[in-house]
């Protein structure tokens, strides 16, 4: 109601702002803005410049036009495995560890006893950094102490989990999983307990069975928490770093678009130019999915 | 009772009505199997830090010989103690309440001017507002990164603000980062909320004179603190566990914040893997206890943002 633009000219305005309202106003919508724009907008900008530089972070900086992304797209060999581990990174959060998120929160939700129980012990690793996730992998996955190869009994021969270029990935993903299943199972406990109880009552004397009833009445009704939690997996997949730079600096097959990019900007080389052309790659693909849900946000808030 | 309508069996009232809101708790032959099912979740779920609490209890000889997955013969907390004393944590401690109180005490302050500003306010505008800070927390963090390091190094500080004269290596350089990163959140989420409230209130108020801060301060400000209070235990975990900010923007190991100071206790502890155990539970600590005591605002600040009123 309050965005609501259109119909604004036929409320009746009380009063306009005063002269003070105005400075409040000024003062404190301007500091938050400009530091948006210093913290966010401006470097976002100028990433997009440095991009076309071949910048050393000390020296004069030159204007290379396309050839950072020449050559990152060409003869970075660590590049395009880092798209793909990125991309399996999204599938697996998007296909697995979401739906299984939705999963329990449907069974919760349908009042089992001890449901605040199993809430709050599916939900606690979300209050974990992901850096400490990347610890208490290596005690379960570790060679020469750790649990799963103590179990497997392979005192001799352990398989690496965290060594081995083809292993580790897969296990850096089922502990983001750890911690992002709670996460979206939260939010569809929230969206399915404001679902009108009514709908699923009419849907069952209508004959529905559960799973009609689910997919059919409840999952609709739940579209704007889809919405958020489809932002929340792809931007999480996109900004994933802290486990596997907690594990091994995110090398060995843990490469991630992320890390190249702390690695070329923080590294020994610093290699500002082309970092930020691969941080522009990364911002390309994460705009997408921004501006998408912004044009559904504003949608709906247009409506209200 | 939608399963009596559809079965036609005839219905004995029940006694007296449950005091649980579930009116379609049939007896389900499944409910067994789910409640296995849900227990084995669980379980899965808190292995991984029971495992850490356990291994961290246990001397180094004893699971490097029998592997951590073994039946313990000595239990202590003196790896709690060496992990507190050896490393410096409490230091650490220090430094991130130094960086996340005033971070988040800030953004809750901003970014609520900002919300009532976008809600409660017929702004021009107010909607272009809103999505310009709500995309900014979306950005992936690389991106800003550099320019940020390059300007952090530029801006010079007087030497009682910061002992290496630039924003960067101080406190200073993370809580701002912290401050414009995490604002995008709390906008979007403390709007979403302001909306909710009745728009007559705030009507009454102007009527009787109130200005723009009033409005703010005075009357908007005070219902909102349950969304506060919840956004205030969620970010300040957020900033907790903040892992590159710091990698990034200090360079002096000993102005670490907690969790980036895990880097150095690895390198410290490296073949100990008992004692990284024990810091690493020390640093999970906090963040558990807060989100043991005040679940239900921990909760609530994160789907306040997606759930609408």
């Amino acid at each position: 109601m309050a965005l609501n633009i259109p119909r604004r000219a036929g409320r009746r305005r009380l009063r306009r702002f005063s002269r003070r309202d105005t400075v409040v106003l000024g003062v404190l919508l301007g500091i938050p803005v400009l530091l948006d724009i210093v913290i966010v907008w401006g470097p976002t900008l100028a990433s997009i410049g440095l991009s076309f530089t071949s910048w050393d972070g000390v020296g004069d900086i030159h204007w290379v036009g396309g050839d950072n992304y020449k050559n990152v797209f060409e003869n970075y060999p660590a590049f395009w495995p880092a798209v793909r581990h990125n991309v399996l990174w999204l599938l697996f959060l998007g296909l697995i560890a979401t739906p299984f998120g939705l999963f329990l929160a449907v069974l919760i939700d349908r009042g089992v006893r001890f449901s605040r129980f199993y809430q709050s012990v599916i939900y606690l690793p979300v209050v974990l950094s992901l850096a400490i996730v990347g610890f208490i992998a290596q005690l379960i996955l570790g060679t020469d102490q750790g649990v799963v190869n103590t179990i497997l009994n392979n005192h001799e021969n352990p398989i690496d989990w965290l060594g081995d270029a083809h292993l580790n990935i897969w296990m850096m993903m089922i502990a983001a999983s750890w911690r992002h299943t709670g996460y979206v199972m939260i939010l569809y406990l929230a969206g399915l307990k404001s679902v009108d109880p009514q709908l699923k009552e009419a849907a069952a004397i209508d004959g529905a069975n559960a799973r009609q009833t689910f997919f059919r009445v409840v999952f609709p009704t739940l579209r704007p928490v889809n919405v958020i939690v489809g932002v929340i997996t792809v931007i999480e997949a996109l900004r994933a770093f802290d486990i596997v730079y907690a594990v091994n600096k995110g090398r060995n097959g843990l490469e991630l678009l992320s890390v190249l990019i702390t690695d070329n900007i923080i590294g020994e080389a610093s290699r500002i130019g082309f970092g930020s052309a691969i941080a522009v790659v990364l911002l390309t693909v994460s705009l997408g999915f921004i501006v998408t849900f912004l044009v559904q946000e504003l949608r709906g808030a247009r409506e209200r | 009772m939608t399963a009596d309508i559809r079965t036609g069996a005839p219905v004995r009232p029940a006694p007296a009505p449950e005091p649980t809101p579930a009116p379609r708790r049939r007896p389900r032959p499944g409910r067994f199997g789910v409640h296995i099912f849900l227990m084995g979740v669980s379980l899965a779920f808190l292995a991984p830090l029971l495992l850490a609490v356990y291994a961290s209890l246990r001397p180094y000889e004893e699971t490097a010989q029998n592997g951590y997955f073994s039946f313990p013969r000595h239990l202590s907390f003196e790896y709690y103690r060496r992990a507190y004393s050896e490393s410096g944590m409490g230091k650490y401690f220090t430094n991130t309440l130094l960086i996340a109180v005033p971070a988040v005490l800030v953004t809750l302050f901003l970014a609520s001017f900002v919300a009532f500003a976008v809600s409660r306010l017929k702004l021009r505008g107010g909607l272009v507002l809103l999505m310009f800070f709500t995309a900014g927390n979306l950005l992936p963090q690389q991106v800003i990164v550099t320019p940020l390091y390059v300007l952090f190094n530029k801006i010079p500080l007087p030497w009682w603000m910061s002992d290496s004269l630039t924003m960067y290596d101080s406190y200073w350089a993370v809580i701002i980062v912290n401050i414009g990163f995490q604002m995008g959140f709390c906008v979007f989420v403390l709007a979403n909320f302001m909306r909710t409230l009745p728009q007559e209130i705030l009507e009454a108020a102007i009527v009787d004179g109130a200005g723009v801060w009033t409005q703010f301060w005075r009357i908007t400000l005070p219902l909102c603190r349950p969304a506060l209070a919840a956004l205030g235990t969620l970010e300040f975990t957020w900033v907790y566990n903040d892992f590159l900010w710091a990698l990034i923007f200090i360079s002096n190991p000993d102005k670490l914040p907690i969790t980036s100071s895990l880097n150095n206790l690895r390198g410290q502890f490296f073949t100990d893997y008992n004692l990284l155990a024990a810091g690493s539970v020390l640093v999970a600590l906090p963040t558990i206890l807060v989100f043991l005591l005040l679940q239900r605002h921990f909760v609530a600040g994160l789907t306040l943002g997606s759930t609408k009123g």
